[in-house]
């Protein structure tokens, strides 16, 4: 039982009776207001059915498909890069040495409140003044991979936080050396623990190639705005493609949240944490 | 460097101008949007809570620029138009909506049961309950999760620069195409919501550190 429902004794007969009539009065508000979007999308002619069924027509869905494939591709390949790169930040976050830890705190705090548009730019037109040119794929990625690195970093380092000191103390005092304790006694059973809030960072991950729209990478986003020029169907389209993204990302978060529910409550407290710097 | 002060000063003050006035109005209209959702979710009222939890779990997960793309260039399709600012702000507030939503209610359910409990049975009313006993702790454990999400809000709001919107980050790209500066430009912009944020961060855990309970 939640707090909030504590606050609520059982309902009486009169009660009851409210909350009957607020029911149906609430179940009328949404039905009119269901009718007012259906009238309106009728009224401009946008419910024409030839409007909607080309959606299930082979060459719009190859074409949709290709950019969906080249969103899973750039999302993919943000997550193999930030997972190593958020580990290592977040073990020299955590490191002993003084030099070393300022750094790596320096990089997450500045690419933890930096906007990932703003470092997209950058790699867009800033750095090729300066001959660095990379392909267009690699200006998406680098940047989500440099954002969403210092977010994973935090993560990790919020799961190595979550052990009982006992366990490096215990491994300590078994003669192992630092190395060999977060190696061996502490990684293993951290790592473990943030599983779920790293499932839930695909989401995130995958909201982040939307970028790929402001630069021209041909990510889902970017195809259905190429395909909108084609067939100038925009409201419909754009609402099918978030809807696409809006299943994706439900199903991914539905993934983590089972998984968390396997876990003990630490993995829940660090899942809370990476749902709030989800954002955007 | 020189250059770009006196040249682009303007622009530049323009599009922070822009930046904070979009987060402004996009945080504030969170707040408001958020409470009412958690009003929603758990009122007694089933389909008020089934709206409120479709709403929380639509706006969590779809992308800040599908919404933009969809208010911005969709909603005209079925007449209905907006300027570009407000455009943003509203996708904005649907988005901030449902991340307050989550946050007061994991602030609120942060409190125990036993405190509400105790509350009540020492005869206070549903509205006691709230002011004295419930309201101010779970004010505390609110506070990060709301800075985290004004954060957030600062953060997208430059994505309000691919509709067209000119903020701080369109501002910098266009100052970048017509005089090519190198990264000066990008780093200073960088270092304004680097400030912003570590403000507001800082803001937020000194409020936190003065409501703490002293045990």
């Amino acid at each position: 039982m939640s707090t909030v429902d504590s606050l609520f004794d059982a309902a009486g007969p009169r009660a009851r009776r409210r909350i009957r009539i607020l029911t149906v009065l609430s179940l009328l508000g949404i039905a009119g207001l269901a009718a007012v979007v259906l009238l309106r999308f009728g009224q401009a002619g946008q419910l024409a059915a030839d409007r909607w069924v080309e959606f299930t027509q082979g060459p719009y869905l190859i074409f949709l498909l290709a950019g969906l494939g080249n969103t899973v591709t750039a999302a993919a390949a943000s997550a193999v890069f930030a997972l190593p790169l958020g580990l290592v930040l977040a073990l020299g976050r955590l490191s002993v040495r003084t030099p070393l830890r300022r750094l790596a705190t320096g990089w997450i705090e500045f690419f933890r409140s930096v906007p990932l548009l703003l470092v997209v730019y950058i790699f867009v037109s800033g750095l090729p003044q300066y001959g660095i040119n990379p392909d267009i794929f690699w200006k998406l990625v680098i940047p989500i991979t440099l954002c969403s690195s210092a977010v994973m970093a935090e993560i990790f380092r919020a799961g190595i936080k979550a052990l009982p000191a006992g366990q490096s103390e215990a491994g300590l005092s078994v003669g192992l050396s630092r190395g060999q304790v977060m190696r061996s006694v502490v990684l293993p059973q951290a790592v473990r623990i943030v599983v779920p809030s790293m499932v839930a960072q695909l989401v995130v991950l995958l909201k982040d190639t939307t970028l790929g729209y402001a630069v021209s990478y041909p990510e889902l986003m970017k195809t259905s705005n190429n395909l909108t020029a084609y067939t100038n169907h925009l409201i419909q389209t754009y609402l099918i493609i978030a809807a696409v993204y809006v299943v994706t990302n439900v199903f991914i978060s539905h993934l983590a949240r089972y998984l968390e529910r396997r876990m003990s409550g630490r993995a829940a407290r660090i899942g809370q944490e990476a749902l709030e710097a989800g954002f955007g | 460097m020189d250059q770009l002060l006196t040249t682009y000063l303007d622009e530049l003050l323009a599009g922070l101008w822009v930046t904070a006035r979009l987060t402004a109005v996009a945080f504030f209209g969170s707040l408001v949007v958020g409470t009412a959702v958690a009003a929603c979710r758990v009122s007694p009222i089933v389909p008020l809570r089934a709206v409120g939890r479709l709403y929380v779990d639509l706006f969590v997960n779809i992308p800040l620029i599908s919404l933009l793309v969809v208010v911005t260039f969709g909603l005209p399709d079925i007449g209905i138009t907006f300027d570009l600012f407000s455009c943003a702000a509203i996708s904005m507030i649907l988005l901030g909506g449902a991340f307050t939503c989550e946050a007061i209610r994991t602030g609120v359910n942060a409190v125990s049961v036993g405190q509400v409990e105790a509350a009540r049975s020492i005869g206070l009313d549903f509205f006691g309950v709230l002011r004295f006993v419930l309201f101010p702790q779970a004010f505390r454990s609110v506070i990060q999760p709301i800075v985290n999400v004004f954060i957030g809000i600062l953060l997208s709001s430059s994505l309000a620069g691919v509709i067209g919107v000119k903020d701080l980050t369109l501002q910098v790209s266009e100052i970048n195409n017509e005089a090519a500066l190198g990264l000066t430009t990008y780093l200073l912009a960088a270092v304004a919501y680097v400030v912003i944020s570590l403000l507001a961060g800082g803001l937020g855990a000194r409020l936190e550190e003065r409501l703490r309970v002293q045990r």
